[in-house]
């Protein structure tokens, strides 16, 4: 527990305020969850706001009473951690459409009193961001001194440099993307095949019918979590390491890194209990991401307005979401002249770096926030 | 290391216009940028490889890009003439190409400010001359197996390389390593003078 923040609760803000999602339709009032941890100041200069990944939440450090397992940013922020709790004020709400508390497919629809499943509408980082503008106004934060995501948070936090310019001083950006690749896309669309066309899937309704598409959605993860390693930390890790002692020349599992691979999936979609429509969503929110796409595909001219400062990381052997895609980022912050720091921290850990301890990469995020440290408390 | 070549930061300072936007290439933790953002009111950035010294950079309040300068990056990130200056102290001797790099600096910069070590100077030449080994003084400290300076040259190596590309030398300082210059290094600076400032960019 050293160094923890110790203790948490999540909290919820009803929003009754209707949400017009990019995609046409009306979200009329919805939940969000969310916890906090450190306090704010008198001025409210002192805010960062975290955005979570695909299958992140709001539970990003700390624990909740009776579980052993902290947050999944833990190693990040907490009394003396990169983002230090003794000095910032840190807020972080579960995305819309996610099925860890915020209002999602798996939530209670007013309009028919069943859950909402595959009715629940398609939700992007911009309407993310909206929402969490909500939670700002709630909390009574005028402007965020930072902003951090990795990975799917980092494109949010993207995002909110562009929507609400005025609103952050600072934007994290970790293990991000401009904009999905086809590949990329191509990953999802499997990913999402193997989720709706297992026969317990019942075209989103599994919920009203009683029973979940646990073997896609497990499919679903095996395949998420290939593209989140590293050839060659699997290599490290597994090789051709058998299970038995020899060769049984069958379809068992027979190799460590299949017996690996089937638990993630299986405990993704028991243990985790994540909710397959959660899973679609988040998914199409990703291949949607796109800032470029509203000018004529210039990143620089999607910053145009922008004023935030960045801090820019990706890993080396980040194949999903490679160091070659931050650099177009800063390529197009740099073209606005913006105040930009970039480091590309060696990792064999892939994409999944941005959760995990590394010298460089806790030394540049702590190096960074020491610099917002100042601004909000001058010496 | 910092203190040693503060009085070459002050010799950049005074060639360097104020409120002129700079790059610094290879700026290590950024004390010659935070000299310049005080000095001379400049805004830009710095680029450097080595993490630790990224750490420090960003701790400094300086924008830095962790960038392999032997990498074509210099040039997929900026614009030509994106900025007013290119500065490089002491980095032209490590780099795999400096040519190459040359050619990269003057096309992002509008002028290049360059400083490294003389190899023509006098002891080094009596090292190779009365010893048959390759020289280790001051400024080159290495062993010619561990040095990290591969492509040392002189000033008049540098400058056939000027010459041969175009570029014209707006003007040289040559000084000792306390960074004083005296009548001697300005006769014959090729043998007297142990580093060089130059401040160069391309003819038209």
């Amino acid at each position: 527990m050293k160094n923890s923040i110790g203790i948490v609760t999540p909290q919820t803000l009803h929003i009754d305020e209707p949400l017009a999602l990019v995609s046409g339709a009306v979200l009329p009032q919805y939940d969000l969850v969310y916890e906090t941890y450190g306090s704010l100041n008198a001025e409210a200069s002192n805010a960062i706001l975290i955005c979570h990944a695909l299958s992140g939440d709001h539970h990003v450090a700390g624990f909740y009473d009776g579980d052993e397992k902290p947050g999944w940013w833990n190693d990040y922020i907490g009394p003396g951690k990169p983002i230090d709790t003794d000095e910032f004020f840190v807020v972080c709400s579960n995305n819309l459409g996610s099925c860890r508390g915020s209002t999602g497919p798996t939530s209670l629809n007013p309009e028919t009193g069943k859950a909402f499943g595959s009715d629940f509408p398609i939700v992007t980082c911009r309407d993310w961001v909206h929402s969490q503008n909500q939670l700002r106004q709630h909390l009574g934060i005028d402007q965020w001194a930072a902003i951090a995501g990795g990975s799917m948070g980092g494109m949010q936090v993207m995002q909110w440099a562009i929507d609400y310019p005025d609103k952050l001083r600072h934007a994290v950006v970790i293990a991000a993307a401009p904009k999905l690749s086809a590949q990329n896309i191509a990953f999802n669309e499997v990913a999402r095949r193997a989720i709706m066309t297992d026969p317990e899937f019942h075209e989103g309704r599994f919920i009203e019918a009683g029973t979940t598409p646990k073997g896609g959605l497990a499919l679903a993860r095996m395949l998420g979590h290939l593209t989140y390693l590293s050839d060659d930390m699997m290599g490290a890790k597994f090789g051709r390491e058998l299970r038995a002692d020899k060769l049984k020349y069958s379809f068992d599992v027979e190799f460590q890194v299949e017996s690996y691979l089937r638990y993630q999936g299986e405990k993704f979609a028991t243990k985790q209990n994540f909710d397959a429509n959660t899973y679609l969503l988040m998914t199409k929110a990703l291949d949607y991401f796109d800032p470029a796409g509203e000018f004529e595909n210039n990143l620089s001219q999607a910053f145009a307005h922008t004023k935030a400062q960045f801090l820019v990381v990706s890993f080396t052997s980040d194949w999903r979401f490679s160091p070659a895609r931050s650099r177009e980022i800063v390529r197009a912050l740099l073209d606005n002249d913006l105040s930009v720091s970039y480091a590309e921290v060696e990792s064999e850990h892939g994409h999944d770096a941005f959760l995990l301890p590394n010298t460089h990469y806790e030394g540049i995020f702590r190096a960074y926030m020491r610099r917002l440290q100042q601004e909000v408390r001058p010496a | 290391m910092n203190q040693v070549i503060t009085p070459e930061f002050k010799l950049i300072s005074d060639w360097i216009s104020p409120g002129s936007h700079v790059l610094d290439l290879g700026c290590g933790d950024g004390t010659l940028l935070t000299y310049l953002k005080s000095s001379r009111q400049v805004r830009g950035y710095g680029m450097e490889i080595d993490p630790q010294k990224n750490i420090q950079a960003v701790m400094n309040g300086i924008n830095v890009i962790q960038s392999n300068l032997n990498s074509g990056d210099l040039n997929a990130y900026f614009d030509p003439h994106s900025f007013d200056y290119v500065i490089m102290t002491q980095a032209l001797q490590v780099v795999s190409r400096p040519d190459l790099l040359l050619d990269r600096m003057l096309t992002v910069g509008k002028e290049g400010i360059i400083t490294f070590p003389n190899f023509g100077h006098w002891k080094m030449r009596a090292q190779l001359l009365f010893k048959g080994r390759m020289p280790e003084t001051d400024t080159l400290p290495y062993h010619w197996y561990d040095t990290p300076n591969i492509h040392l040259c002189t000033f008049n190596d540098f400058e056939g390389l000027c010459e041969e590309k175009g570029i014209e030398v707006m003007a040289r300082t040559v000084v000792n390593t306390q960074h004083q210059t005296n009548l001697g290094m300005r006769l014959w600076p090729n043998l007297l003078g142990e580093v060089a400032l130059y401040k160069v960019k391309k003819r038209n």
